[in-house]
């Protein structure tokens, strides 16, 4: 169902959006002020109760999360936001940081309090530099106005906030690696457990939340935790609230889109992307992310004896409301809810070689399974593209990238061997083209 | 010769170095200060201050700089483009737009061209999906760029200031 929304964006595009005074002119900070009036358990229990599903592409519920963190220790507590934008399609944290970066920083004050840290560490990647900068610019103002510091709103509970700079590195946006490369380390990923709520950022309790989730909590105090929720079609899946939309690839509107939860990638692609460039056919969309595997418009749903799934049965995939579980009850992955459109003019082989190159290049080298398995998914899709692989490495990919599955440190592995499995299996064809005729039939090119 | 900051840039560092409960944590964002004041990249001699200055190993703070693609180990031209080879670029063209900066730059990806002006490289999705194809030059954004709006940046990289 499509509801359009502005609670996050309705600043973007406006003037001078980024300063403290066009956001407190449209209620900014009032849900900062809310939350220190409150206690700290009834901070929690409203995003508890707000159901905001973690927008980094996990799906983790926020405020479960935020339940994790201990009440008092002797070591300081940590708000850790991921800022690292970076996976392939995502585009929706930048805009919130370089558009709206009050809502962060107001999202932080309430995390911070929430989360029982006083300290806020906001881990951007290195290219953002307009980001970094208005982060930086809106921490200032926040604090010359009082609302960060010792006595945040006169509150006794100081909360300060750093941006803190990565170096180039797809896997910092792992939450381990993250912290490693926080400390001033190279960005691998650490073995769990211990989790970051036990030992995260310097040994110390730290919750590492997306940016768009702490956004959406300063959201979800303002406006209470169940109301919400409901704003979102999949409220009783738990599934609450707003988030943003991101579409791109072959679509003639390419764009973040603020909407309830629950709008249909059919609507994202047509209604909201504009359709298709050229009016041509849709091939295939990437959901949420280039980990999540591709899906095809001619996909029914079709997950018998599940309720939730009832009134989809028999239906497109492209007509199930997107959500983290509806999503994952049909074998797909929701991620980051920004989806990368394909026409009929894209090769998908071309597309593979595209991903796989992407993820061999951004494995960290750690794991033996993603380290080779990345290089050698690699080398085959090469050969591929240049008709000389044979039917046999066509399994054998499979086959790598599903011996890659479940046997690494951190999910990288996973993202990296899903979407390997999904194109070739679902164009099997055009792959097994490329070897018989060296891709006679193909269109050999990505763009329309 | 040994590397050294300027007094202005120390205060930098100092400034970065308040905002962490240990040394080691400032590691990344003093790597970037000083390459930024080192022509662009992280010379042995950087290293050997930063190791120094934090209380670092220099085996720590080199396994850094070769773990982060934007850390530099030799020095680059004076502006670095970095076009977004990723998929929403590439379904936008994005390969056309480097074809096109080889040919008139006359270096492949990873190459200076020849007068020490621009470094060509390609990125890995820069979060700019929805305005491809982009790219990157030194500290900035260049969004749905055609092929003409590139020729106009590569032309003043190459030939003004």
């Amino acid at each position: 169902m499509l509801k359009q929304t502005d609670h996050l964006t309705k600043n973007y595009g406006k003037p001078n959006s980024w300063t403290i005074s066009v956001y407190e002119s449209t209620g900014g900070y009032r849900a900062a002020r809310k939350a220190l009036s409150m206690s700290r358990e009834l901070v929690v229990d409203e995003i508890k109760k707000a159901h905001i599903r973690g927008r980094g592409g996990a799906g983790f519920e926020a405020g479960v999360k935020w339940g994790f963190m201990p009440k008092e220790g002797e070591k300081p507590s940590y708000l850790v936001v991921n800022a690292d934008e970076g996976e392939p399609g995502t585009f929706k944290d930048r805009t919130i940081m370089e558009q709206n970066p009050h809502a962060l920083v107001e999202g932080c004050i309430v995390a911070c309090y929430g989360i029982g840290a006083h300290a806020a560490y906001i881990y951007v990647r290195d290219e953002l530099h307009l980001a970094k900068a208005r982060l930086w610019d809106a921490i200032k103002e926040a604090k010359s106005k009082g609302y960060l510091g010792t006595r945040p709103f006169g509150k006794g509970y100081d909360i300060e906030i750093c941006v803190q700079t990565g170096a180039g590195a797809y896997i910092c946006g792992e939450e381990s690696a993250l912290l490693n490369s926080l400390e001033g380390r190279r960005g691998e990923p650490r073995l769990r457990p211990p989790f970051p709520a036990q030992r995260g950022a310097f040994g110390s309790p730290t919750t590492v939340n997306n940016v768009e989730s702490v956004t959406l909590a300063a959201i979800a105090i303002a406006l209470g935790g169940e109301e919400f929720s409901k704003l979102s079609a999949l409220h009783e899946i738990n599934d609450g609230g707003i988030r943003l939309f991101g579409v791109a690839g072959h679509v003639k509107k390419p764009g973040i889109y603020e909407c309830a939860v629950g709008v249909t990638l059919r609507e994202l692609i047509y209604d909201l992307g504009g359709g298709i460039l050229g009016d041509r056919e849709l091939l295939g969309v990437i959901p949420g992310g280039s980990s999540c595997p591709i899906m095809l418009p001619d996909e029914i749903v079709n997950v018998p004896g599940d309720k939730r799934f009832e009134p989809y049965n028999g239906k497109s995939v492209l007509d199930l409301p997107m959500g983290v579980d509806t999503f994952r009850g049909i074998g797909g992955m929701l991620g980051t809810c920004c989806a990368t459109v394909l026409s009929d003019a894209a090769d998908p082989v071309l597309a593979a070689q595209n991903i796989i190159h992407f993820y061999r290049h951004e494995s960290c080298g750690q794991c033996t399974p993603c380290r080779e398995g990345c290089g050698w998914l690699e080398r085959i899709i090469d050969k591929v593209v240049e008709g000389t692989a044979t039917m046999e490495e066509l399994d054998l990919m499979s086959e790598i990238a599903s011996n890659m599955t479940g046997n690494t440190i951190c999910a990288f592995g996973d993202g990296a061997a899903a979407p390997v499995m999904a194109f070739v299996r679902k164009f099997r064809k055009n792959f097994e083209d490329y070897v018989l005729t060296g891709g006679k039939s193909q269109t050999k090119t990505l763009v329309v | 010769m040994a590397f050294a900051l300027s007094e202005e840039r120390e205060r930098e560092l100092e400034e970065i170095l308040a905002r962490y409960p240990n040394k080691m944590a400032a590691c990344i964002p003093v790597l970037h200060l000083c390459q930024d004041n080192n022509e662009g990249w992280v010379s042995p001699e950087v290293i050997d201050y930063v190791a120094q200055r934090l209380e670092l190993s220099t085996a720590h703070v080199k396994g850094v700089v070769t773990f982060y693609s934007l850390f530099n180990e030799s020095p680059p031209g004076k502006h670095q483009v970095w076009v977004c080879r990723t998929l929403s670029c590439a379904l936008r063209g994005a390969g056309g737009l480097l074809t096109h900066a080889e040919h008139k730059l006359g270096v492949k990806v990873g190459e200076t061209t020849e007068d020490g002006r621009v470094t060509l490289r390609t990125a890995e999705c820069l979060a700019s999906c929805g305005s491809g194809p982009m790219i990157q030059v030194d500290k900035s954004y260049h969004e749905n760029l055609t092929t003409e709006e590139f020729d106009r940046i590569l032309d003043r990289l190459l030939y003004e200031g």
